[in-house]
């Protein structure tokens, strides 16, 4: 009953008056069409509910990025801190207590607050309502509250730099019982202010994950059947899912450790000495914590890969005018990390004390899901062969991100090999492979996707020059960075020491080492100040894009409008009639085919068939 | 071109680096040789497969640049070339981790002629404990860890007399004679670490965890802590001293047993003085 | 299941796939949005929930374990949650036949059984606390306080929906389809958090 009353309402977004369908599942046709506004689009009357309180993905998806964006821009301050503090140690820049609190703050800022919700709240919101061909999420409300959710959930975690104590230093991943007892900083409020900031987190990105799922799945327009939607929303779609999945363990954790801290419940903390006096605790399991911990923790880091692999594997199929080689494959491989990403967490665990035998299992599905992965890395360069390589922006990056996403991602396999992992746990080799692999790999596919899709949003181009420039430092000057930095964990320089001063076995060339890594991060985080520079100017003094600049097939540049207007397409939904990588088919006039056009419009040309 | 060119560049000048540089594994100095060794198998198949696809990749950039009228393949699938590529990958991951499971299996299962020390770390340092005459180590517990008895062995437990208590968090070891480590947190959690020696584990409070090795090389190696454990976490640093077995005895025989500790701490006036006792 | 391996394996390029492509409606289920939204929110928050068992059950085989008394309040409002779902049952039938009536005083009677679920947990709690039994007392203790705790969120959750409804409802001169869907969704979503709490419930009682 309550379905067709869905069906009444959203009449109007199916095309009703297509002559060929006259059959099937076309009794939403007979419907008599609703009145406005389909899909309930809230229309906003003042200038608030239009560009502060609004309920339209795309204007969400802009505010998501900003913010994580500038919460972004703080994490990486904090890193040229820590790097000055680990090359110079003579300087006395910082304390070590400070040291820890910027190395905390810098990790759960990165991973959280700038990746997964640029991914999923930037690129998310604004995208896919428009590759589906909706006119926007399907519960726009909800949307806007998940955004400002996150909002104060930042507000909240940069509040904790203000209270005595400080934010606390317990290092991204928060294991107790350190995280709250005194010999680390902030254990007082700073990590309860992080452990309420992560929670507001969860709740809002729940919310913003429903409307995801439930557009993607039910909000096509006519003719978007799943097989044909663009890869960037497969790797947001499935990143979405292991979002909602995984991110109630990290809830969990949470929850239980803001407990033990604020009420003194002992679900982490067993009997303790600390600072020669035994404190209240007994029979907790800090192992619980890590399980609990990184049950999310290993998703969390598809989430942010996912979204990355599906817009990388769009970038570079309209770059070099050709279609992405193993369509299906590439969602099958998605689908299958996505799956797979349950079942490897304690490889984060091999020497935290756990059943040893559980080291030969997680060993082996690591290893496992390092197939899928290497198969979307084989279709990336197959798409590259016999393309027509454009070397646009957007295209380097690409290039960029399959030659360090493979570095970091092959390194994983040193890791995930458990009798390997245990020389090289906790030491440099660690911090340079998920630099490498998260940081590095994914960022340059959100610096190609800015590129590639500014027109959409802002109707200009960026500055190609300063782009360049922008892209050079930074990929080279990144791979200089951490390269080298695999190597001092051969050393054993462990990770998260302030120090490493004078010890008998690290030559002193390691410093040197140290401060080569130092310099080169400064100089590639210099160059993102010329991209900031080149967003904020371009957007009034960019060259003024033609529609479709890329000359792309997803819907998202079919709109009347570009930068597309509110509800996304006018009076008409869009109808699809192929999949988005019809590029350079045999016989077609031009070398693109744009999902909406109909079969009667190119008429030569020739698909073949597989 | 210039693209195609830096990708290449950056593959070779990777190999350069690793063959050249001159940062590399601290010589060995125990029996975990076939952790190097697997190490180094999975350093030729990925260096290998690095090197193989970024050519790959400055290859193609080079010959498929954009030209007007060039067309691109279509070709939307391989099934042939794809299931080839699955295939060979899988052998390659089977490759790597076959050997490592062998070494592994040898590191979780401890031999039976290794004697065992016990490593008790705390922030910010380390103590150790040695099983003494009677070959066993006393029991111990947390909530017993008072000034007097700061190893919080249990009194009642005969086995605990005779223990060696080392306090400075200096340990000798016996070479080659396999020794397993027990490892114990009174606070927080480390992780008894010592690059040379390759092995490590997290000590946990309120458990014992393990590994063992065979040290083979004579010398002074420093333990880093290798889990952060607070402020103090770097600087928490200790020495471990492998013997002949001359020498270690010379050492064994200067540790006090913890009969002997827990009287003079017990007849110690400051520390009577402290707790009010006197 | 198979319909979803079956979809994956489609080749979107071919022509006679493109054929069938094109009448797709873009729906994957059949299931209204609002449904499937709140399944989405139901299996996250199992999910919740099941964590926090699963630490539960690893928990209670350590030795210090002490059960908490079994106040019979809680066996009161086992009851009054038992009650509002039957009278979900019964406004839905309600709203299905169109008896205005009936809906408004079933909508209030279960606003008033939850505000009253509400309050009367609070008074467990104040109990308990009184009687000593802490969270950090005693694990059982603080897993009961947690459980009770985001059992009691969610239910705050679903009056807030509720509330929206019975207001929509007085607000419209009653136009019973408006809120349809909406009684239909918090009837299931107050199903849910019964079976939720039976299952907490009986956990605890036989630990």
């Amino acid at each position: 009953m309550s379905d067709e009353y869905e069906h009444k309402l959203e009449a109007k977004s199916d095309y009703v008056s297509d002559a060929s369908s006259g059959t099937s599942a076309s009794d939403i046709d007979k419907l008599p069409p609703a009145e406005l506004p389909d899909q309930e689009l809230y229309h906003s009357h003042s200038w608030w509910t239009t560009y502060v309180f609004s309920q339209d993905a795309k204007y969400i998806g802009v505010q998501y990025a900003c913010t994580a964006i500038g919460t972004g821009i703080l994490g990486l301050v904090l890193s040229w801190l820590m790097r000055l503090q680990i090359a110079f140690p003579g300087l006395g820049l910082l304390e070590p207590s400070a040291y820890y609190q910027f190395v905390t703050m810098h990790g759960m800022i990165m991973v959280i607050y700038l990746l997964t919700a640029l991914f999923l709240g930037g690129f998310g919101n604004f995208l896919i309502p428009l590759m589906c061909g909706s006119r926007d999420m399907a519960f726009p409300y909800v949307n806007m509250v998940s955004y400002w959710m996150f909002l104060v959930a930042v507000l909240v975690l940069l509040s904790s730099f203000f209270v005595p104590g400080g934010p606390t230093g317990a290092g991204w991943t928060l294991y107790p019982p350190q995280a709250i007892t005194s010999g680390t900083p902030g254990h007082n409020m700073g990590i309860i202010l992080m452990l309420v900031s992560l929670v507001l987190f969860v709740a809002g990105f729940t919310m913003g994950g429903l409307n995801y799922i439930v557009t993607v799945l039910q909000l096509r327009t006519r003719g978007m059947t799943l097989m044909r939607l663009p890869l960037t929303v497969w790797g947001i779609f499935v990143a979405t899912i292991l979002a909602l999945l995984a991110f109630p363990a990290l809830l969990v954790g949470g929850l239980m450790m803001t407990l033990d801290g604020l009420l003194g419940t002992s679900f982490f903390m067993p009997v303790i000495v600390s600072m020669g006096e035994q404190l209240k605790y007994e029979g907790g399991s800090p192992i619980l914590f890590q399980h609990l911990f990184w049950f999310f923790g290993h998703p969390e880091v598809y989430i942010v890969a996912l979204p990355a692999f599906g817009i990388v594997s769009d970038l570079i199929s309209i770059h070099a005018r050709k279609n992405i080689f193993g369509y299906r494959m590439m969602v099958w491989a998605i689908v299958g990390i996505g799956a797979l990403s349950f079942f490897v967490w304690a490889h984060h665990m091999y020497v935290a004390g756990m059943n040893p035998w559980f080291g030969f299992f997680f060993a082996t599905t690591t290893l496992i899901i390092a197939v899928p992965t290497a198969i979307k890395v084989y279709n990336w360069i197959l798409t590259l062969w016999r393309g027509n390589i454009q070397l646009s922006l957007p295209m380097l990056f690409s290039l960029g991100f399959i030659v360090t996403f493979l570095n970091g991602g092959l390194t994983g396999l040193f890791l995930g090999n458990v009798t390997v992992d245990v020389p090289l746990s906790d030491t440099y080799f660690v911090v340079a492979h998920f630099h490498m692999v998260m940081g590095i790999a994914p960022v340059l596919v959100v610096f190609g996707a800015i590129y590639h899709w500014y027109p959409l949003i802002t109707g200009r181009m960026l500055n190609e020059t300063l782009g360049k420039i922008h892209f050079w430092i930074t990929f080279v000057g990144s791979y200089a960075i951490y390269f080298p930095m695999h190597y001092q964990g051969f050393i054993g320089v462990p990770r998260r020491y302030f120090e490493i001063y004078d010890s008998p076995y690290i030559e002193t060339s390691t410093m040197g080492l140290n401060v080569f890594i130092t310099v080169a991060a400064l100089i590639v985080g210099a160059a993102q100040l010329l991209f900031i520079y080149n967003l904020i100017s371009s957007a009034r003094l960019g060259k003024k894009a033609e529609r479709n600049p890329w000359k792309a097939n997803s819907l998202e540049w079919q709109t009347p409008e570009m930068p597309p207007a509110h509800g996304n397409w006018g009076k008409e939904m869009p109808k699809v009639y192929r999949w988005p990588y019809d590029y350079s088919v045999p016989g077609a006039k031009e070398d693109y085919i744009p999902q909406n056009v109909a079969p009667s419009a190119v008429t030569e040309a020739k698909v073949e068939k597989s | 071109m210039a693209v195609a060119i830096v990708i290449l560049l950056i593959a070779l000048g990777s190999i350069a680096f690793h063959f050249w540089s001159p940062w590399w594994w601290t010589p060995i100095a125990s029996n975990w040789q076939g952790m190097d060794d697997t190490i180094l198998l999975t350093f030729w198949i990925t260096g290998f497969v690095f090197v193989a696809i970024c050519a790959f990749v400055a290859y193609c950039v080079w010959k498929y640049r954009y030209q007007k009228n060039r067309i691109a393949e279509y070709k939307p699938e391989d099934k042939k070339l794809e299931t080839r590529l699955i295939l060979i990958t899988t052998l390659g991951v089977i490759a790597l981790l076959a050997p490592g499971l062998l070494v592994w299996n040898n590191y979780i299962s401890v031999p039976d002629n290794a004697y065992k020390v016990e490593v008790v770390a705390y922030q910010w340092g380390w103590k150790f404990r040695l099983p003494g005459k009677d070959g066993v180590l006393g029991k111990t517990d947390i909530k017993l860890i008072n000034d007097e008895n700061p190893f919080g062995l249990n009194l009642e437990d005969s086995y605990g007399k005779d223990d060696l208590l080392v306090d400075e968090g200096e340990l000798h070891l016996l070479l080659d004679r396999p020794v397993k480590f027990e490892l114990r947190a009174i606070d927080v959690l480390h992780n008894f670490y010592v690059p040379q020696f390759r092995g490590k584990m997290d000590m946990v409070p309120g458990m014992i965890t393990y590994y063992w090795i065979t040290p083979t090389r004579i010398g002074e190696f420093e333990i880093l802590c290798a889990e952060y454990c607070g402020t103090g976490h770097y600087a928490m640093r200790g020495l471990v001293i492998v013997d002949k077995e001359k020498e270690y005895n010379k050492w064994e025989a200067k540790q006090i047993t913890f009969d002997k500790m827990f009287a003079k701490n017990k007849n110690n006036k400051n520390l009577q003085l402290a707790k009010n006792t006197k | 299941m198979n319909k979803f391996f079956k979809t994956l394996a489609e080749k979107p390029w071919e022509e006679s796939q493109a054929k069938i492509d094109n009448e797709h409606l873009g729906k994957t289920l059949s299931l209204s949005k609002y449904k499937l939204g709140l399944r989405t929110i139901m299996v996250v928050s199992t999910i919740i929930f099941s964590f926090f068992i699963i630490a539960y059950a690893d928990r209670m085989l350590i030795h210090d374990w002490r059960s908490m008394p079994e106040p019979w309040l809680l066996w009161a409002n086992t009851g009054i949650l038992i009650l509002s779902s039957i009278m979900f049952h019964l406004t839905k039938i309600a709203s299905d036949r169109q008896h205005n009536d009936k809906i408004k005083k079933g909508l209030y009677l279960i606003g008033f059984l939850a505000y009253t679920f509400l309050f009367s947990q609070l008074l467990v709690w104040y109990q308990l606390l009184n009687s000593g039994y802490y969270a950090a007392t005693n694990p059982a203790n603080a897993f009961f306080y947690l459980f009770t705790a985001l059992h009691g969120l969610h239910l705050i959750g679903g009056l807030y929906f509720l509330g929206r409804t019975t207001s929509k409802f007085l607000r419209n001169n009653s136009k019973v389809q408006e809120i349809q869907h909406t009684i239909e969704l918090c009837a299931i979503y107050w199903h849910f958090l019964l079976a939720v709490w039976i299952v907490l419930f009986g956990l605890m009682l036989f630990t």
